[in-house]
């Protein structure tokens, strides 16, 4: 589903994010993505999701390699991918509601079923009774939580989460992880970027480990099953 | 197909909204546009009165034809023979010189300087009312009596008119310069006005793309920004030449009962408003989308 062969990206400046990762994601698969603070998480998922290209290297998601697509065909390759951000990228001059219904308007989905849609979204992640809410009244965590909610409303084939849970208390963070874990169940592939080593262990799923922009040898199966 | 239409039709009240949000500056970019379009467009309200008029005091187009001084009888009935029979004229109307002398006195209060004259000094002359009016056909005859024998002078009673044509031809195309000018002008506006409102929107245009969204799909609402406003440009300048030809004719009509005559400019025809209307809506289109053609390249989300 997702697959890089020998992926280097060098910013603008020169600083090597990444270095030669070579990894594969099976379709349906649930994969942790974790290291330091500035390895190169999240340049990783920006890879996948075109919004940075590699130097060399191929970046495959879903047979179509992504470092060669040309940007008329970038909408739809994103509109497969559910992205949870780091920094939330929410937008302040409308409701949670609307912030919700974005992702269905670009597709142009019917109003009505749009409507439920968004509401199953944001119950899943508890924001339904705020819904009418601007982001900027929410705290850190139910930003966090609504950025969710835009990322699966779509019922995206993949999902691409930045540090999901890092804004979230140990509750909110299992809750997280639950309804992640839902979306695993019906095969939706799943690639989260985190810090927090007690959900690592606790779900014992694939672990890819970044270190300096390297893909460390040992990344393998932290207590897989 | 419904889904199509109603997407559309959210886009446009979303469109209105954002209109509405900013009053002040959207209804002062609706007055540049109008005053901008009002100038061209009611100047050439007023050609096109101008040539209505004349137009109308020409009437049907007439040729004079004056004889020799030493023309016979036998010459005037030839000469009203061959008129008659000529293909290009419709009637022909003889003037003597003893009436042409008596008009002259009762119409110029000449009378006592005619009064004076030991001969009379004026010609017979013949009036040609031709077939057509074609101002070529009229050319064209014109020339060939010059060629006859015993006429002294032929005269096309329309050439002022055909002046005032060529002054009103020379009219339009400055109206015409004018209005590719200031259409430049106001594709500007729309244009800076995109400009900007892309600046402020910039956070949006970033996570729509981050979401899938389509340039077409972020274009759209900004298009129809620019539609709109064009569109409301155009209807303010369409009120602010009506009104000048109301103020126009309220003062005209005083000056028109000095000549006892009931003269009243036209005001523009629905075909020319419709055209004003989709002129300036297709303008905003422009400036909204060269717009984002530069500037939308420029966000891209990192
Ligand atoms: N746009 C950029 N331009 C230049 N350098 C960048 C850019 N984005 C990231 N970097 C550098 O690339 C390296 C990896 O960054 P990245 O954001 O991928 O780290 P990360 O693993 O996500 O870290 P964190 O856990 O803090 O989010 C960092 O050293 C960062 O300074
Ligand atoms: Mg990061």
């Amino acid at each position: 589903m997702i697959s890089f062969n020998q992926v280097c990206k060098r910013y603008p400046g020169g600083y090597e994010a990444l270095k030669s990762v070579t990894f594969d994601i099976a379709e349906g698969e649930m994969v942790f993505l974790t290291g330091h603070s500035g390895a190169g998480k999240s340049t990783l998922l920006n890879l996948i999701a075109a919004i940075e290209r590699p130097n060399t290297g191929s970046v495959v998601v879903k047979g179509q390699n992504v470092a060669s697509l040309k940007g008329g065909a970038l909408p739809y390759l994103r509109r497969n991918l559910g992205l949870v951000f780091q920094d939330h990228k929410l937008l302040f001059d409308r409701s949670v509601f609307d912030n919700v219904m974005l992702p269905l308007q670009i597709c142009g989905f019917d109003h009505r079923e749009s409507a439920k849609r968004v509401r199953a979204a944001l119950d899943k992640v508890g924001l339904l009774q705020r819904e009418k809410a601007n982001p900027i009244a929410l705290s850190g965590g139910e930003q966090q939580r609504l950025c969710i909610a835009r990322a699966i409303v779509n019922r995206p084939s993949i999902l691409l989460a930045d540090e999901p849970t890092g804004n979230l208390d140990m509750a909110y963070a299992a809750d997280i992880m639950e309804i992640f874990k839902s979306f695993h169940q019906v095969g939706v592939t799943l690639l989260i970027a985190t810090h927090d080593e007690g959900t690592l262990h606790r779900f014992g799923a694939h672990v890819l480990t970044l270190k300096h922009g390297e893909l460390q040898p040992t990344s393998t199966g932290s207590g897989q099953a | 197909m419904k889904n199509w239409l109603a997407q559309h039709g959210r886009v446009l009240l979303f469109t209105v909204h954002r209109f509405l949000a900013t009053p002040v500056s959207s209804l002062l970019n609706i007055l540049v546009i109008g005053i901008a379009l009002s100038l061209p467009g009611g100047l050439y309200v007023l050609l096109q009165n101008i040539q209505g008029m004349a137009e109308q005091v020409a009437g049907t187009p007439q040729i004079s034809v004056f004889l020799s001084m030493d023309a016979s009888h036998d010459d005037i009935a030839r000469i009203n023979k061959q008129l008659k029979q000529h293909e290009a004229v419709g009637r022909v109307e003889f003037v003597p010189r003893d009436r042409a002398l008596e008009q002259l006195k009762r119409t110029t209060g000449l009378a006592d300087v005619i009064g004076g004259l030991t001969q009379n000094p004026l010609p017979d002359a013949f009036i040609v009312y031709p077939k057509k009016s074609d101002v070529q056909v009229l050319e064209v005859l014109r020339d060939e009596l010059q060629k006859w024998p015993k006429l002294e002078h032929v005269q096309l009673d329309s050439d002022w008119v055909r002046k005032l044509e060529a002054l009103l031809k020379f009219g339009r195309l400055a109206v015409l310069i004018l209005a590719i000018l200031l259409s430049f002008a106001l594709v500007a506006v729309t244009f800076n006005t995109i400009r900007l409102q892309i600046l402020t929107l910039r956070n949006e245009i970033e996570v729509s793309k981050l979401i899938g969204a389509t340039n077409s799909f972020i274009r759209r609402p900004f298009l129809y920004f620019g539609l709109l406003q064009g569109l409301l440009g155009g209807v303010a300048a369409w009120l602010i030449i009506m009104m000048g030809i109301f103020l126009l004719n309220s003062s005209l009509a005083g000056l028109a009962q000095l000549y006892s005559s009931n003269f009243a400019l036209h005001t523009l025809p629905a075909g020319d408003s419709l055209t004003l209307l989709c002129f300036s809506a297709w303008l905003g289109w422009l400036g909204a989308w060269l717009s984002m053609a530069q500037h939308l390249r420029q966000i891209e989300p990192r």
